[in-house]
């Protein structure tokens, strides 16, 4: 009860494509994350699914059921926004129930459903106070509540962790995924933050310039990058791409490896280099190294590396981990 | 005190300036309040000193109060303010609503059409405005007054107004619209609360002149039953002789429901000037 269907669908704005044609299946119970840089369209495909913008073409199927011009309210989804979107002048319960009550639910029944989700989230001692009077973090409670008691076939999120600070993100962000597992219901997100999309989807569609450029699990994208750029967006720090001519690679145009898979030895290695600098997280220790051969690299040591700017150091990559990418961006087998 | 935000020269500077501000601009409405509770004499004698014991004298108002027709004057003015400032907001704000929210062709013509009033006086159209309130059988009517002042006052109110109604969040709307809100519903439940200190501020810019108008209520609407306060007032000024007394105890009353219609504003205007200054 929940499955979602993207046909064909483009938007544009003017002259200007936003999305240029997109196909996707969601099935039902999936938490899928639309992943991309601001401008890639991700917002604006959410807003299609969720009704608040029409598409120039394609269709949107939920649970089989074309819905392309069904207005939002009579889609069975619900949605949580960057900004939380709390009604200012209602209590969190009224805040929580309207939606139900628009479409005429019995007061038991809203009750019931207002109390199961704040007791879900943790927020009975808040239920009649308003927005004004709660902090960051609650208010976004209360809009993950607003969208729970809908009990929608479809949760639509819109960088909802945006707003928080770094702690909080990472609080609400195991809440998410929590009320994922126990729902069971069908999720989508939209994030621009790799970090969250590896956490939390089953999925991550990856998206840039109005095209999805790869699907896949997490583990998928991070292991075989269908292209250059998804191998760029995915992982952290970011992968290294190194021109392929200068290593004498032939039929490759760049190599990329990422900087968990680059060792480092001071006596011997494949590539000679300077440290410019040297970032000491105490988990893992991030270097970056001027090589002669390949250019700046970054490199991720785990635990504590005693390395300082201007030390000499050999860089050498896991031969087995190391991607390839012809002229046009695709990966090579 | 010192502080490190503030110099002595530099707050009695300011306060100095705003002090002399506020002398100008009570000087008038005092002397019209003190010079009503004088006798004809006095105000001529001494128009600046406030009322004696000997010169204390009520008969202005007496006069007003006994020529029978005031308190109709006052509720026609009343009523011609009141009704053409809710219908310069219920509309204003919907205009504006619609030009920030939807987005339409000829949006950017049809807010620049709409604002356009604004520089033109609506006073150059008065013969128009006259023919077809003869025509349409509206003249000695309040009606006729309530439709001139709504349009007079639009223009203004759809500029000022859709500019805030373009920082209320789209987020906002948009979590109406999935809840299953009606567009008339987001309208009025979710913005409207929002642009409130600026319908304040709208409001006292449109009440005001309404108010204080002459021109129209002559016009358009000088009979007996149809006068508004300020046209009553001119009752008392004749051409060769005129009753002071009168006029400016009728004048001071007309000021009373001006102010208390700002006082239930000013709360809302002062949060709509600072609105955006602080989070």
């Amino acid at each position: 009860m929940g499955s979602l269907t993207i046909d064909k669908v483009k938007k544009s704005f003017g002259r200007v494509d936003v999305l240029k044609g997109i196909d996707l299946a969601v099935n039902d119970g999936e938490f899928v994350v639309f992943v991309g840089p601001s401008g890639c369209g991700k917002s604006t495909l959410l807003r299609i699914i969720a009704g608040l913008e029409d598409s120039t073409s394609g269709r949107v199927l939920i649970d089989g059921a074309d819905v392309t011009v069904t207005p939002p309210a009579n889609r069975g989804i619900a949605m949580v926004f960057q900004t939380y979107a709390l009604y200012p002048h209602l209590t969190v319960r009224s805040n929580m129930s309207l939606g139900l009550k628009q479409i005429g639910t019995p007061a038991a029944e809203i009750d019931r459903r207002v109390t199961a989700a704040s007791t879900m989230l943790s927020l009975e001692p808040y239920l009649e106070r308003r927005p004004a009077e709660l902090s960051g973090g609650q208010r976004q409670r209360v809009a993950i509540g607003r969208a729970v008691v809908r009990e929608p076939k479809l949760f639509l999120f819109d960088e909802p962790l945006s707003n928080l600070d770094a702690a909080l993100r990472v609080n609400t962000r195991l809440e998410i995924a929590q009320l994922h597992r126990r729902l069971k219901a069908t999720m989508i997100y939209v994030t621009h933050d790799q970090v969250e999309a590896m956490t939390l989807a089953d999925k991550i569609v990856v998206l840039n310039a109005g095209r999805i450029e790869q699907v896949g699990a997490p583990m998928d994208l991070y292991n075989k990058p269908a292209n250059e750029f998804v191998a760029g967006f995915i992982g952290s720090p970011r992968m290294n791409f190194i021109d392929a001519a200068k290593l004498g690679e032939g039929q490759a145009k760049t190599i990329g490896v990422r900087p968990e898979h680059l060792t480092v030895d001071t006596g011997s290695g494949a590539w000679k280099g300077t440290v410019v600098h040297a970032e000491h997280l105490g988990a893992d220790t991030n270097l970056y190294v001027e090589t002669e051969k390949a250019g700046l690299l970054t490199v991720r040591i785990f635990g504590v590396y005693g390395a300082e700017a201007g030390s000499t150091l050999y860089v050498t990559p896991d031969p087995q981990r190391t991607y390839r990418f012809d002229a046009d961006g695709k990966a090579l087998a | 005190m010192s502080r490190a935000t503030a110099s002595l020269p530099r707050t009695v500077g300011a306060h100095a300036a705003l002090l002399a501000y506020t002398a100008i601009a009570l000087f008038p409405v005092v002397v019209i309040v003190i010079n009503s509770f004088k006798s004809r004499n006095a105000i001529f004698r001494t128009p600046l000193s406030p009322p004696t014991s000997e010169t204390f004298d009520l008969i202005g108002y007496t006069m007003v109060l006994n020529q029978g027709d005031f308190f109709l004057y006052f509720q026609n003015s009343l009523i011609v303010t009141v009704a053409s400032l809710f219908l310069v907001l219920l509309f204003g704000a919907m205009a504006a609503f619609a030009l920030s929210e939807y987005r339409f062709r000829g949006n950017t013509l049809m807010g620049l059409y709409l604002a356009l009033g604004i520089m033109i006086p609506i006073r150059l159209g008065t013969v128009a405005i006259l023919q077809l309130m003869v025509a349409s059988g509206l003249v000695n009517t309040l009606t006729a007054l309530v439709l001139v002042y709504t349009a007079q006052g639009l223009p203004l109110a759809v500029f000022i107004l859709s500019e805030f109604m373009k920082q209320v969040s789209d987020d906002l709307k948009n979590a109406g619209r999935i809840d299953g809100l009606s567009e008339y519903r987001i309208f009025f439940r979710l913005v409207l609360p929002l642009v409130r200190p600026s319908m304040a501020t709208v409001a006292v810019f449109t009440m005001i002149p309404i108010w204080n108008d002459l021109w129209f209520p002559l016009i358009l609407a000088p009979s007996e039953a149809t006068k508004t306060i300020t046209l009553g007032a001119q009752l008392f000024i004749g051409q060769y002789v005129t009753n002071w007394n009168a006029v400016l105890a009728a004048l001071s009353l007309a000021i009373l429901p001006v102010l208390v219609l700002y006082l239930i504003f000013s709360r809302q205007l002062i949060r709509g000037i600072t609105s955006g200054a602080v989070k």
